[in-house]
């Protein structure tokens, strides 16, 4: 396994054209990415969009139906998961649980054959670098869940894998450990520079841990990008609607300029955004806007600068956050539109708010609107 | 004894005894019915135990301490040939039916696959079909197959001590893939996944981690196969051959014949040999 220099210009793991199907069922379909070296690399997705069953090929448990693996170069596809220089963290920890927390640790060491005198200093080197030095002769059972989440993270890196896998890791943990151990994997992730593949089903977590993330849904791969990109520049409604929240007003392509698109919505409303994929006039088009991008003004006073989008509407309802005021607007009969504004004055001087019933203007930076055709 | 318990449930716990938890009507009940199902169990056999020290002929009159039905016992060849005989068929047919019942239980949990369903329901045929109809079945087959067999290849199979270790691993089988089965129940096969992750073959995964895992169940299993086939008459009686009697066999021959208080002895030293076997897998497993 580790004999040859590794021939991958700098691709941990590649998939070409992966497909898993479970009898009827396609779990994978027609998965194609690149996970680069070094790289905290996150699958994001609904429950069953195919993101486990990515990692569990990838990891060896289960085999594609069709398509290319590599790890590192390597095809990897049939490949059994004790052949492979992978390693896993389970959701559900899966220590052994008739072994003492160093006989967990070294499992992986001794089942590679790795010299005796060896395997206690790393055993020891691992435990210690997730701050568990002195919990070695313990039982899995004598543990918390958070420690047992760092054993089985000491279980696998012992190993030295190329690429860290782990699956949904912190889906057990209560939400100040889970803070804790997004700190601790990034920590690990930048002292080892080893590649890791979080699969999560937690969007704030992807995006403040990943370089790149890959949303999936129904077992396709809709972006990959790094969590900005996947934020500011969504490539079609769902990654808009599963990231954050957005707005969705639906409309006709009237106006097609550069990388800008001009829709038009049945009351005539004229809205301009960026078009992450090619739109053509007359097509239909949906105009994504996030709720904290948009600006309310008094209906006199100029809003945003003159190449803003607006159009009338009427505050409807107040929702005090503490930090933010969600406020809900109308446009009209059928329509309502989300805004957040960020309570920078204070909200106990009632001037500086809107009250419902007030009359405003709505306007965006068309740079923050996005054009969206499927 | 009701009013006894009535008063002691009455809600005066002082603050101290307040975490523990109070004793009703119901929780006395309860004792007492303990109490009646041990004795139940026991008594008959500590009254065997005593009788087998008791100096008299007869197997239910004391007369005084004696060790004589021991010296008889050990001395009887029949009744020791016959003891051999039992333990030789009860170990044989153990560890060829715990081997066949755990690797049924593993295919059986890990798998699905056509026709599983109706292998479940027979597999524990010879749980639920009754001893004299198994019993009946097996003799019919073996003189039936022997009779072809011998036809055939000119060879002279008969009924032996080997065809009742067949019969007991037959009806073994089941009892085994019982036990190991529900053990397999709880157990975790991410297990498996992550051995298999650290880098264990299937063999090494086994030996490490599953095995280990369900070796409680395993020697449950076992034990219980040993009972079963130390314990069985019925099958045994009608596929034995010449010579070759098991002690439940044995005994019952002499009990028939004449009671004789060698068979309280023979009794007693079974049943601390089983008290032996249960309390050292009681302990095996709970060191884990």
């Amino acid at each position: 396994m580790e004999g040859l220099p590794p021939v991958s210009d700098g691709i941990a793991i590649e998939l070409r054209d992966v497909v898993k199907r479970f009898g009827e069922v396609t779990a994978v379909d027609n998965v194609s990415m690149q996970i680069r070296d070094g790289e905290f690399f996150s699958m994001l997705g609904p429950s069953g969009c195919g993101k486990t069953s990515t990692l569990r090929m990838i990891a060896g448990f289960e085999f594609p139906t069709s398509g290319e693996l590599l790890i590192h170069g390597r095809e990897m596809g049939q490949v059994p998961p004790y052949k492979r220089p992978v390693n896993t963290v389970f959701q559900s920890y899966a220590l052994f649980p008739h072994m003492s927390v160093e006989r967990n640790v070294a499992f992986g060491l001794e089942m590679k054959q790795v010299p005796k005198a060896e395997i206690a200093p790393r055993v020891a080197e691992a435990l210690e670098m997730v701050r568990l030095g002195s919990f070695g002769e313990r039982y899995p059972r004598q543990m918390s869940g958070g420690q047992q989440q760092r054993v089985a993270l000491a279980r696998a890196l012992v190993n030295r894998p190329e690429v860290l896998l782990l699956d949904e890791p912190l889906g057990a943990l209560d939400q100040k450990l889970r803070k804790e151990m997004q700190a601790e994997l990034k920590r690990l992730q930048s002292l080892l520079g080893i590649t890791f593949i979080f699969v999560t089903h937690d969007q704030e977590e992807a995006l403040t841990m990943s370089d790149r993330i890959a949303i999936m849904n129904q077992g396709k791969v809709l972006q990959i990008g790094s969590p900005t990109e996947i934020y500011e520049r969504p490539n079609c409604r769902f990654v808009a609607d599963f990231i954050g929240e957005s707005n969705f007003i639906d409309g006709t392509v009237r106006h097609v300029e550069g990388n800008y698109a001009t829709i038009e919505t049945v009351e005539g409303i004229k809205l301009r955004g960026i078009a992450p994929r090619p739109v053509s006039t007359g097509a239909a088009a949906t105009l994504s806007l996030r709720p904290e991008k948009i600006r309310l003004t008094p209906p006199r006073e100029n809003g945003l600068n003159g190449q803003a989008s607006s159009f009338p509407v009427r505050v409807e309802q107040i929702d005090y956050i503490g930090s933010d005021t969600r406020i809900v607007v109308r446009v009209n009969d059928k329509r309502t539109v989300d805004v957040w504004e960020q309570n920078t004055l204070s909200t106990l001087d009632r001037d500086a708010y809107w009250q419902p019933g007030e009359e405003a203007v709505l306007s965006y930076l068309p740079n923050n609107g996005l054009i969206l055709t499927e | 004894m009701a009013e006894e318990t009535l008063t002691r449930a009455a809600p005066t716990a002082p603050a101290a005894a307040r975490d523990t938890p109070r004793r009703g009507f119901g929780e006395g009940a309860l004792l007492v019915n303990a109490i009646f199902c041990y004795l139940f169990l026991y008594v008959p056999i500590l009254i065997l135990i005593v009788f087998s020290f008791s100096n008299s002929s007869l197997a239910g009159v004391w007369g005084g301490f004696t060790f004589d039905w021991y010296v008889k016992l050990f001395q009887n060849t029949r009744l020791m040939t016959a003891m051999g005989n039992s333990l030789y068929v009860a170990t044989a047919s153990m560890i060829v039916a715990t081997v066949i019942g755990t690797l049924v239980a593993l295919g059986m949990e890990r798998f699905r696959f056509r026709g599983r369903q109706a292998f479940d329901v027979q597999l524990y045929m010879p749980v639920v079909i009754p001893d004299i109809v198994m019993a009946v079945m097996l003799l019919l087959f073996f003189s039936n197959a022997f009779q072809l067999l011998n036809a055939l290849l000119g060879s002279s199979f008969r009924l032996s001590l080997t065809t009742v270790i067949m019969a007991h691993i037959t009806f073994n089988i089941a009892f085994v893939a019982v036990v190991v089965r529900s053990s397999l129940k709880g157990f975790d096969w991410r297990l498996e996944e992550a051995a298999q992750d650290l880098g264990a073959n299937e063999f090494n995964t086994f030996r490490h981690v599953t095995f280990p895992l369900i070796l409680p169940g395993i020697i449950g299993g076992a034990l219980m196969a040993f009972t079963l086939s130390l314990d069985d008459y019925v099958i045994s009686y009608f596929t034995n051959g010449p010579g070759a009697s098991t002690l439940p066999i044995e005994v019952f021959s002499r009990i028939v014949a004449a009671s004789a208080p060698t068979i309280n002895a023979v009794s007693t030293v079974i049943f601390l040999a089983s008290l032996l076997l249960v309390s050292v897998s009681q302990l095996l497993q709970r060191r884990r």
